[in-house]
């Protein structure tokens, strides 16, 4: 990979939540390095508590690093970068009190869009994800997958190179979330934007992904990288193909001993509690 | 179908509201004009409907209710701003809130009103303790509801207006405030019928003028009839500012 082909490089970064000998003391994350190809689209995933999300906001500037750096674009991070890094959270996160396309608005005025410019660019977003009848509706007003379509749009507005996405689709139920990933890699794939994604779904995984970036548990770090070599748009039909199932097997095996560390590890932490109280 | 229902049950219990009511008028009826209860317990409703119309008609509760008035808008205008502001800075910091809002909720659950003979010794039978009494008095329900609503602002919302370069100044704006004002409303709302009741209370026990005052001067001139007439008036002062305070909540609720 040369360099100017480099949007996020992440150089041994290592988090931890409190400080060592605390009882809230975490080691989330143990010097995790990797390259984020312009235009690729990245998931992560691991055990619950690998560290996935910690690495997302930290490769957002949310959350500065215990330790290590991340450059995005060749330049250091030192805080959120919002012209260059859009966000699209777990639970939508999108403001109650505000009709969806005010939502999507905000955003960009936050930025310092132009006026014109910002309802040009919500009503254009809100099209792309298929909620321009929505757009005067208010979130509570909306299903779960539509309000993430909502806050989708809200950071395609924001025209970001770099879109990070924190498992977007986990509240969703099963068929929800299959349509929204297949719309999302249409949509993607048209977009050319670079994207990391974090899932815990082994299928939605190995649709969505250019590249899979596995997690070990606790203190997380990342285990393997499997290619996905597949164009997008992604069809419904890869789900069925060999190679599909292939990868998506592959990913299995390489979690699955973590995910078995990872439940012993929490269940071990819960006893020692127990003890201590006694 | 269900929406119908509901209609009709609604106007069913406003039926029963309507006619407790008009029961308790025809038992006062009942009471002064064929039980013969003394007039001066409980004068005749006719009378004080016949006191209120002379009341309304002849403007004579106006230098009153200006006394009244202005004292409550200058304390619940207290109230709100040093409420509002002392909240506002108590909630940016988890030790502050820690440290001052069991405080204010201890001084909340004290009957200040206890409290009126020194603020009188402070500040004169006139308008001023009143003043003072009822900013005291509803500063803590609001300060508390600020707190607890800047306090409680959901973390998501927060972070992903971060992430989006929302400004200090804009995350206020557009984010902390709109999420805090419903609870800070509640507070507001409880500071407003406090205030309102302390004023008009401590306007009966020690004051110079005000509609409290003018109800207990008519009690001792034994006018009765007018003083319920002066009752009246206020009560239906009272409703008419709850409803237009309710009516405004629920404009700002609009989206839940």
């Amino acid at each position: 990979m040369s360099a100017g082909n480099v949007a996020v490089c992440i150089k041994n970064v290592s988090h931890q939540f409190g400080e060592a000998g605390e009882a809230q003391h975490v080691r989330a994350l143990a010097d995790t390095s990797l390259d984020i190809a312009r235009g690729e689209l990245l998931c992560l995933i691991g055990p619950s508590g690998c560290g996935k999300s910690t690495l997302l906001n930290i490769v957002g500037g949310l959350l500065p690093p215990t330790a290590g750096s991340v450059e995005v674009s060749g330049r250091a991070l030192r805080g959120p970068v919002p012209r260059e890094i859009s966000f699209v959270f777990q639970e939508s996160a999108l403001f109650p009190w505000n009709t969806v396309i005010d939502n999507v608005r905000l955003g960009m005025l936050f930025q310092g869009v132009a006026q014109a410019e910002r309802d040009k660019r919500a009503k254009r977003a809100l099209e792309a994800v298929g909620l321009a009848d929505f757009a005067d509706h208010y979130p509570g007003q909306l299903s779960g997958g539509m309000r993430q379509r909502a806050a989708l749009a809200r950071a395609l507005s924001l025209e970001t190179g770099i879109l990070l996405m924190d498992e977007p689709f986990g509240a969703l139920d099963e068929q929800t979330r299959m349509i929204l990933g297949e719309d999302l890699s249409v949509l993607l794939a048209r977009a050319e934007k670079t994207i990391v994604f974090v899932t815990h779904s082994l299928g939605e995984a190995v649709f969505l992904a250019d590249r899979v970036a596995v997690f070990s548990a606790r203190p997380g770090t990342i285990k393997k990288i499997i290619d996905v070599d597949e164009p997008h748009p992604r069809k419904p039909s890869f789900v069925t193909s060999e190679k599909f199932t292939a990868l998506r097997n592959e990913l299995y095996a390489l979690l699955h001993d973590e995910i078995r560390k990872a439940v012993l590890e929490s269940a071990s932490a819960r006893g020692g509690d127990g003890r201590g109280n006694g | 179908m269900a929406r119908r229902t509901e209609r009709m049950q609604r106007l069913a219990s406003r039926a029963v509201q309507i006619g407790f009511l008009l029961a308790l008028f025809v038992l006062w009826y009942l009471a002064t004009n064929v039980w013969d209860v003394n007039h001066l317990l409980l004068p005749n409703p006719v009378a004080v409907w016949q006191q209120f119309l002379d009341v309304l008609r002849s403007g004579a509760y106006l230098p009153d209710l200006r006394v009244t008035a202005s004292e409550f808008v200058a304390a619940f205008a207290l109230a709100i701003t040093s409420g509002s502001i002392v909240g506002y800075f108590v909630s940016r910091s988890r030790y502050l809130i820690r440290v001052f809002e069991p405080l204010f909720a201890g001084i909340f659950s004290v009957p200040i009103i206890l409290f009126l003979p020194l603020y009188v010794l402070f500040f004169g039978l006139g308008m001023e303790s009143k003043i003072a009494l009822g900013a005291t008095i509803s500063f803590f329900p609001i300060t508390l509801a600020t707190i607890a609503g800047f306090g409680n602002v959901d973390r998501t919302l927060v972070t992903a207006a971060r992430s989006m370069g929302a400004s200090d100044y804009q995350m206020f704006r557009y984010v902390l405030v709109p999420a805090a004002l419903p609870v800070i409303m509640g507070g507001l709302r409880i500071g407003f019928t406090i205030a309102l009741l302390s004023i008009l209370g401590s306007e009966t026990i020690a004051s110079l003028a005000g509609l409290g005052h003018h109800i207990v001067e008519l009690a001792e001139d034994m006018d009765m009839s007018r003083m319920f007439a002066y009752i009246v008036f206020v009560v239906a002062m009272v409703a008419l500012l709850n409803f237009a305070v309710s009516y405004l909540e629920a404009r700002g609720r609009r989206h839940r």
